[in-house]
């Protein structure tokens, strides 16, 4: 079974796992399985046997002998024990593979994950608020080091799940909850929303970056700074329009006057690897498109239709792709 | 009749005379008006049964335009709002339109006959808890034509569901048909009780009621405790969004897992509500077709209660991912898993009777088996997902729909569907055609299996739920599109069961009395029954009656022959006690169903409607339950 299974293996699976608690929680997974499935054979072999057996040939149906009655009834009896040793002893595997997948480290690196219909919010958090950013549904950690996030939402519940790091938990209005998981190998993991959230609940992914320490450390230094400033005339022309026509009231990019907080922050756009939650690879025509008609793309979602010319269109594709 | 003093007994007329006698008393009347006022429990119960299986056609036509959105990646079959409603309605529809009512259905029909009554405890209100049922399911679907159904899932989870974030009068749809469904189902169970407790046929104790009415009785206490709780997480939903209390609202006092506590109170029971029956089926069936009596009657019997008592301890497993504390969580998984050791109890009694007895494979055994093959898969998948790791993956993905789709169609829909074949000769007065039936099973066997295994898969290599759409380079597509080929097939197993039943009304073979040579009360009458039920009231001297009396079932005499009158008897010994007059057809229950509807839908729009609402509910009451003398008085 196990095999047959790793071949299904794909980017967003719990049979393909790449972290600490994942990989606890496969051996669970396949304990479980094969308890069941030996319990599954065996009675749909005693089923079977009692349908082939040949059958004492009488046709009163009430002819019944005392000696079978008792004799099954402590069969049964004998049966029910096992099952509740079966159970039992489950249920102590599940204990303590929990106990493994719910343990807290002491330093893990900490951050915060908003969720918002539909898309993620996350925020390294600092001691000295100008090392503290933001950034959006991509959560970039280093392997081998614990990483805590703790998780709230912005409105309704949505469930935070990377299969391949660990299992899910959710994000619930006016409560924290949070969860620690360890990358064992760099990686890119896909994440999903896993709570139906409203109409757009398909289109609420993410990516986790698992990165080796010392890359992680220069991404994090980097992402301290804010956005440079566009070199050439279209960049320039670009980051006045961003302004003028009303992008900057919903999203932010550090560094400069746009400072709005509904939609996700575009500090470093270019640098990401999908837009509008996993829905579309970031390439300047998915970029385009979505800025023209985001409805178009995910019916709903709460960016409206924006009114450009298409010279402005190019003009602010260029800026936001500069932005590294 | 003013000539004669003494009123007309049964012991005094021949046996032609007495059924003439007592269809003329029993009979509901003539025309279309008479038809509104039937409150024969056989006449309400086949209308029952007649709509949650119509609910079980529409839900299942949602169930193939979603599958045919998902068989391949980034269709645009359906759009996401059109989605987000059709997984909606096939859930509220499934669970609360079809599964728990069918299973109330057939118990209103058969559970009178195979107690040895003449009608069911509380004609009236049983009328009018099928008219309930039939309005807020109307007006659930005629909601989802106009656009307004509801879009926020079966589970209805706030804030989602609060007015903040759905401001459209969608959840309110779904609010208040729960509202319906309950009433409707809580007056049924009130009735099973009662029937089950005081009308049994003198002689059937305690240790001889069939397991079918055991069943009935452990589900309808069930329903009894459960159901309210859904009725007050609705309500104060309804009052949330209508009269702007707070009952979910973090951001003043209240609380968003408030709901899923309240919801899942009654929503893990509600499975067993569903199931608990399906098994009952199952003893009956197997039963007869083994041809002896179900290995071990006490056993599958505390089975029953056990699996009833330990269903309301469970909720929490719905709610491992909410952040609960661990250590309670840890309980939580060994009380779920516990569940499957009167489940398995069951099985072992069931295999048993296979095992010592002479089967004979007819259609409604061949469900039965593959029922054992399915259920048993979808209780182990069960014991996985009550494990709080596990869970952490798999909750929320389709290995969940598998797992649940496994129980509920291998737990009920099958046994179900084996009990149309059982007792359609007793309603229908003919037998359904075996080689049709045949063909239903193994396509539903094997369309079902192709349908809902690949899920298992797809939950685990990351596929969530509720989710309209997927793209190609998720890996999904394959298993899929299997999946969906194989819900076609399931579904054309239940358009040749249509064929079937539409066929063999007019053109099978007559049953006959006890076409299968059953040993229950309800055979001993005849196919269709009188509207009296029995001409005489049987005596029962054993748990099986028709094997062990074949010939000669004793009957008590006394009743009157010229009002309907029920015999009561005592609780456990079943013995006579006194004779009572049962309610005459009446158009009340109607009219005062119709009131509450206009109340109900009213008060979405509006919270007057409490106030304007009440007066028409208030006259229909006083018109059901107004005095009427006795007709020697009127004479
Ligand atoms: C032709 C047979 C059926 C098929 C192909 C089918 C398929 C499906 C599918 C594809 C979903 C949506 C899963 C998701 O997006 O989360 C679903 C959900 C569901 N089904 Fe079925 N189903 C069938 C019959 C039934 C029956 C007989 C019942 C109950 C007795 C049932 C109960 C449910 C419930 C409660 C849900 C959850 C709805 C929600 O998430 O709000 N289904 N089914
Ligand atoms: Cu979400």
């Amino acid at each position: 079974m196990p095999y047959l299974l790793a071949a299904c293996a794909g980017r967003q699976s719990a049979l393909d796992p790449q972290g600490l608690q994942s990989e606890q929680i496969q051996q669970t997974l396949f304990i479980f399985l094969a308890v069941a499935a030996v319990v599954w054979i065996a009675v749909m072999i005693v089923l079977a046997l009692s349908m082939l057996r040949r059958k004492r040939l009488a046709d009163q149906p009430l002819d019944l002998h005392q000696g079978f009655e008792e004799r099954t009834g402590q069969i049964i009896l004998g049966l029910g024990i096992v099952t509740t040793v079966i159970v039992l002893g489950l249920s102590i595997v599940s204990y303590a593979g929990q106990g493994t997948i719910f343990a807290k480290d002491e330093h893990p690196l900490t951050l915060k994950i908003i969720g918002h219909q539909w898309w993620w919010e996350v925020r390294y958090e600092d001691d000295s608020p100008h090392r503290s950013f933001v950034t959006a549904n991509e959560i970039r950690i280093p392997t081998g080091r614990p990483v805590k996030v703790e998780l709230e939402t912005a409105d309704v519940i949505h469930s935070f799940w990377v299969p391949s790091l660990t299992g899910k938990i959710d994000l619930i209005t006016g409560q924290k909850n949070e969860l620690q998981f360890t990358a064992k190998n760099a990686g890119v993991y896909r994440g999903q929303c896993a709570e139906f959230c409203g109409l757009q609940h398909a289109h609420m992914a993410f990516a986790v970056i698992a990165l080796p320490p010392d890359e992680f450390a220069r991404w994090r230094e980097h992402e301290n700074h804010g956005a440079s400033s566009p070199t050439d005339q279209l960049g320039k022309q670009g980051e006045a329009l961003f302004r003028a026509r009303g992008c900057a009231l919903c999203h932010n990019i550090s560094g400069t006057l746009a400072g709005g907080q509904l939609g996700p922050d575009l500090t470093h756009i270019g640098n990401r690897v999908t837009i509008a939650a996993g829905t579309l690879p970031n390439r300047p025509a998915t970029l385009g498109a979505w800025i023209a008609d985001s409805q178009h793309i995910k019916p709903g979602n709460l960016m409206p239709k924006m009114p450009l010319q298409s010279g402005e269109l190019i003009a602010i594709i260029h800026y936001l792709e500069q932005l590294k | 009749m003013a000539a004669e003093p003494r009123e007309l007994r049964d012991d005094v007329l021949n046996g032609l005379q007495l059924s003439t006698q007592l269809e003329r008393v029993w009979r509901t009347p003539s025309g279309f008006l008479g038809a509104l006022m039937s409150v024969d429990h056989k006449v309400v119960g086949r209308r029952y049964i007649v709509t949650a299986f119509v609910f079980l056609l529409l839900g299942g036509i949602l169930a193939i335009l979603m599958r045919i959105q998902l068989a391949g990646p980034e269709k645009t079959f359906l759009s996401a709002d059109k989605y987000n409603q059709v997984f909606t309605m096939h859930g509220s529809t499934m669970m609360f339109l079809f599964a728990v009512p069918v299973m109330e259905a057939f118990a209103v029909y058969l559970v009178p006959l195979m107690v040895g009554t003449r009608n069911i405890a509380f004609p009236r209100l049983n009328a009018f808890s099928y008219w309930m049922f039939l309005f807020g399911g109307c007006f659930l679907w005629i909601s989802f034509a106009l656009n307004v159904g509801p879009d926020v899932g079966w589970f209805a989870y706030v804030p989602l569901s609060s007015l903040q974030y759905t401001p459209t009068k969608r959840p309110d749809v779904w609010a208040q048909m729960i509202t319906f469904t309950e009433v409707a189902a809580l007056a049924v169970s009130v009735e099973i009780v009662v029937t089950v407790f005081k009308q049994r046929a003198p002689g059937m104790t305690l240790d001889r009621i069939p397991l079918f009415v055991w069943a009935m009785l452990v589900t309808s206490f069930l329903v009894m405790f459960a159901m309210p709780s859904i009725m007050v997480a609705s309500t104060s939903l309804i009052l949330d969004r209508l009269v702007n209390t707070r009952f979910y609202d973090s951001s003043s006092g209240g609380h968003p897992l408030l709901w899923q506590h309240l919801f899942w109170f009654f929503g893990h029971p509600e499975v067993y509500i569903i199931f608990i029956p399906g098994t009952g089926m199952v003893s009956a069936i197997l039963a007869t077709f083994a041809r002896r009596p179900v290995v071990g009657y006490p056993v599958v019997i505390l089975s029953l209660i056990a699996t009833g008592f330990l269903s309301f301890g469970l909720w929490v497993h719905h709610m491992f991912v909410t952040g609960l504390p661990q250590l309670g969580a840890g309980l939580f998984t060994a009380s779920s898993m516990l569940i499957a050791v009167p489940s398995g109890l069951q099985i072992f009694c069931w295999l048993a009777t296979l095992w010592d007895g002479r089967p004979v494979y007819r259609t409604p055994l061949l469900f039965v088996i593959g029922f054992v093959v399915i259920f048993v898969l979808g209780g182990l998948s069960g014991v996985m997902v009550a494990s709080v790791p596990i869970d952490t993956q798999v909750h929320d993905t389709y290995f969940v729909v598998a797992h649940f789709h496994y129980v509920l169609i291998g737990g009920a829909v099958f046994p179900l569907i084996g009990a149309v074949y059982y007792w359609f000769p007793k309603i229908a007065g003919r037998m359904l055609s075996e080689r049709l039936g045949r063909w239903n099973f193994w396509l539903a066997f094997i369309g079902f299996n192709v349908a809902f295994f690949p899920m298992h898969i797809l939950g685990l290599i990351g596929m969530p739920r509720r989710v309209y759409t997927y793209t190609a380079d998720m890996d999904w597509a394959h298993l899929n599109l299997l999946s969906s080929g194989g819900a076609l097939i399931f579904a054309l197993s239940f358009a040749l069961l249509l064929v079937n039943v539409i066929y063999s009304l007019r053109k099978a073979e007559l049953a006959g009395d006890n076409p299968w040579n059953a040993s229950t009360l309800e055979w001993a009458t005849s196919s269709p029954p009188p509207p009296q039920n029995f001409d005489r009231i049987p005596v029962v001297k054993h748990r099986d009656p028709l094997w062990a009396d074949n010939e000669s079932l004793p009957v008590v005499a006394g009743l009157s022959a010229e009002r309907r009158e029920v015999l009561l008897t005592s609780l456990a010994e079943a013995e006579p006690q006194i004779r009572e007059a049962s309610p005459e057809p009446s158009i009340w229950p109607l009219l005062t169903a119709i009131a509450t509807t206009v109340f109900f839908i009213g008060s979405i729009f509006t919270p007057w409607a409490v106030l304007w609402g009440t007066p028409p509910m208030a006259v229909a009451l006083i018109g059901w339950f107004w005095p009427t003398g006795s007709k020697e008085d009127e004479e």
